[in-house]
């Protein structure tokens, strides 16, 4: 069972204890218990973290160059600045892609301009415009390029935006994107998905010829936004639209390309999975072009099924029929499934920290497998993000957002829970202390989880992590048996 | 050998920093002493009456053409002038582009790590006018500049340029050391220059070390690229520039922490000289019309 109200105030107003009266005053308003029938969480979000704590936060670039442009397989991404921010979030992210690598498609590869000295100090617009050069030479099938700014770009004032117009009209009209994603913009990544679903706005969107652009619609067309294909998951959650007749038109951004992009304004349903990182560029789609959007839910098959049903209710019969079809199709699975690995993990306690739309999606999927989630948390989450938490959560959850290393800790240890689902940087804090672990950023280079395939992946890591013989084994021998 | 002394000359563009900076330290060579200038102003115009020529090739360009700065000499950017002096410009980019504060920084520790400064008396930087960012700070970090002479005039904005540079050195004071050796002034024959120079000295918790007075020799000399020194050694000018040369050898490393006013002060010391008259609050924000009617 999870915490009681009161028992969750004690417990966080025993951790506050740690902190200087002011780091206290702040965090405090982070942290939180969910009460049945309050609009949200009752915490506050966005906001800069403080000095001395330990977030488990990224930065824009993050936010851009490996969340939402990184996938575009066939663009070249360039990391603008010096050489760390693209060495160190090299290939990061499971963004599965088919194509040839260093042909047509260039998911896994680095290109950075490598700032030196000389390149502040003199300014680095011209060797951008070479590298531009180098790259059309050295892989000429490439799509498009993207110019992805580091911090000190925004400082040293290089106009990158001239440069990409420049060899733009140079390159006969090639999309050349410049992303001012400098790091030290915003409080998190968050921002950085919003820059960046801007400059998709004003960089391809606003620069497509329609003369040029032959796409033909059908009226079942729809597009993935917001699933970055982590361990296949756009995959296993596309099949599943194609199978109720739908024709998957983009996937924004996991093994997508920009000829997706480009074509996606003519979708006739925009299909949202993480909210958090392209909710702005499907906003603008419905502004300007008309095009709808919904926000579904593909973790676990009581929301895949109640998600597939709401898509479906966007088009005519046929689909609707559709729909109940591919559930129907999928119901031995997921009985198989859930016949296995319930016995083995009823009543388990997880706790979760993790960012985009995970913190409230996932949830689903653990207690169709009879698990409860007792306590969650966002990264980098806005209000709007707490206010759809509260569909998911139970009264008396635990809530903290952008939770502290020392907080994690000391609520994983009054809590007990029995799978704390978290990033790399928490993992073996975690199981250190006992507590089995599953990495929910990047699945623990499992996957994927999304979808009907996805969740029978999903239960069997789940078991694996909580019921591996191994934590039998962490007790010291020194220690008697309890 | 004494100790080296590092001394730098800050003031608002245009005031006659690099004129009287290189003026003195041409008299201090005069006197024996071996000197260093490290011009800091990405206008690279620090040490042409040194050198007599138009501009020195900078650490940073030299260090662009070959790649980086690891790739140069010292023998590459380090030029000698007159009497010996040696002379080295940091440069910097283009206006508009790039980043000149960082530029500073980079040269600055290129010259130290290539010793640069081995066996001589004086190493004088040349500061752009205003302490814009980080980078034209360097020079009075810890371990540079440690008196800083301040190139002023009665002028307004040159006195606030003062103030606002003395704001600086008490910024670093405490942590690097850096003292305030004086204030220079550079004569423009505005009202009761002397006097008012002297009080906003005062003011500053320093002492206007010399009155340079208006020649028109100085002129001169620029148009030759050379020190007044040089170019004529007896004129009167020339001792201007001696003296003052002295005064700064003659400090041997002391000055004091600055007190920098607040901009109400500044303009009450104005006040109190007649030159500024009390604001009248009634005219503000009013258009000519408005003031008519």
């Amino acid at each position: 069972m999870s915490l009681t109200v009161e028992e969750n105030k004690a417990l966080i107003e025993e951790v506050l204890k740690a902190y200087p009266e002011k780091t206290a005053k702040k965090r405090a308003k982070h942290l939180g218990t969910f009460e049945d029938g309050k609009p949200d969480c009752g915490v506050k979000s966005n906001i800069k973290s403080l000095p001395g704590v330990m977030t488990i936060r990224g930065c824009a670039y993050a936010g851009s160059k490996g969340v939402v442009w990184g996938p575009i397989k066939d663009m070249i991404h360039i990391s603008h600045g010096p050489v760390g921010c693209g060495q160190y979030s090299w290939a990061s992210r499971r963004n599965y892609y088919i194509g040839e690598t260093g042909i047509d498609t260039f998911g896994t590869m680095q290109f950075t301009s490598d700032f030196q000295e000389k390149d502040i100090v003199f300014g680095g617009d011209k060797k951008l415009e070479k590298i531009i050069d180098e790259i059309e030479v050295l892989f000429p099938l490439n799509k498009g390029i993207t110019v992805q700014s580091e911090c000190p770009i925004g400082l040293i004032g290089d106009d990158i935006e001239a440069v990409s117009k420049k060899k733009a009209k140079e390159y006969e009209g090639k999309t050349i994107v410049p992303v001012r994603c400098e790091g030290f913009r915003g409080v998190s990544q968050s921002l950085g998905h919003h820059i960046a679903n801007d400059a998709v706005r004003d960089w391809v969107f606003d620069k497509v010829d329609p003369n040029k652009n032959v796409f033909e619609s059908s009226p079942y067309d729809v597009a993935i936004i917001g699933d970055y294909n982590i361990g296949g998951d756009a995959w296993s959650s596309r099949i599943l639209l194609e199978e109720m007749g739908l024709r998957v038109i983009a996937q924004w951004s996991g093994d997508g390309t920009i000829a997706e992009l480009e074509n996606t304004p003519k979708a006739k349903l925009n299909v949202l999975h993480c909210y958090r990182s392209m909710n702005y560029i499907s906003r603008h789609m419905e502004e300007k072009y008309g095009t709808p959007w919904v926000e579904y839910n593909f973790f676990g098959p009581t929301m895949i099924e109640k998600s597939l049903r709401e898509i479906a209710s966007h088009f005519d019969d046929t689909i609707k029929a559709n729909a109940e079809v591919v559930i129907a199709k999928y119901r031995k699975l997921i009985d198989e499934t859930i016949a296995k690995y319930k016995p083995r993990l009823q009543g388990k306690k997880v706790m979760l920290f993790v960012g985009g739309l995970r913190p409230r999606h996932v949830i689903g999927a653990y207690e169709d497998l009879g698990m409860e989630v007792v306590g969650t948390g966002y990264e980098f989450g806005h209000n709007d993000d707490y206010q759809r938490t509260t569909h998911y959560v139970k009264d008396g959850t635990l809530i903290y957002d952008d939770v502290t290393g020392y907080e994690f800790e000391k609520f994983v240890e009054k809590v007990q829970p029995d799978l704390v689902g978290s990033g790399i940087k928490e993992k073996y804090v975690f199981q250190k202390m006992g507590v089995p672990f599953r990495q929910m950023h990047s699945w623990d280079y499992s996957g994927p989880y999304h979808g009907y395939d996805g969740f029978a992946i999903f239960a069997r890591d789940m078991d694996m992590a909580i019921n591996s013989p191994v934590w039998s084994l962490t007790k010291a021998p020194w220690k008697k048996a309890a | 050998m004494a100790a080296l002394r590092q001394i730098a000359f800050y003031g608002k563009g245009g005031i006659g920093k690099s004129t009287t900076s290189q003026n003195t330290l041409a008299a201090l060579a005069e006197m024996g002493q071996k000197i260093l200038i490290v011009g800091c102003d990405p206008k690279a115009d620090s040490t042409r009456l040194i050198l007599h020529a138009k501009a020195q090739d900078t650490v940073l360009s030299l260090a662009a053409e070959a790649g980086s700065v690891e790739d140069l000499e010292i023998e590459d950017v380090l030029k000698v002038g007159y009497r010996d002096i040696r002379c080295v410009e940091s440069g910097g980019p283009e206006p508009g582009v790039g980043c000149a504060g960082r530029g500073v920084i980079t040269s600055i520790n290129f010259l130290e790590e290539n010793g640069a400064y081995d066996g001589v008396d004086y190493v004088s930087y040349d500061v752009l006018g205003d302490v814009v960012c980080g980078g034209f700070a360097m020079p009075i970090r810890e371990n540079k500049a440690q008196e800083i002479y301040i190139v002023m005039s009665g002028e307004m904005m040159a006195m606030y340029a003062a103030n606002n540079i003395s704001k600086g050195i008490l910024k670093y004071a405490n942590s690097g050391g850096v003292r305030l050796g004086g204030l220079v002034c550079n004569e423009r024959q505005t009202d009761k220059e002397l006097e008012l120079a002297e009080a906003l000295a005062g003011k500053l918790g320093t002492k206007l070390i010399h009155f340079v007075p208006r020649d028109n020799i100085v002129q001169h000399a620029e148009l030759r690229r050379m020190t007044v020194i040089e170019y004529a050694p007896d004129s009167k000018q020339a001792g201007e520039y001696r003296s003052l040369a002295e005064k700064v050898h003659n400090n041997a490393g002391n000055g004091t922490i600055p007190t920098p006013i607040t901009m109400d002060e500044l303009e009450d010391l104005l006040m109190d000289f007649g030159i500024m008259k009390k604001e009248d609050e009634s005219v503000i924000g009013k258009t000519a019309a408005e003031l008519v009617a």
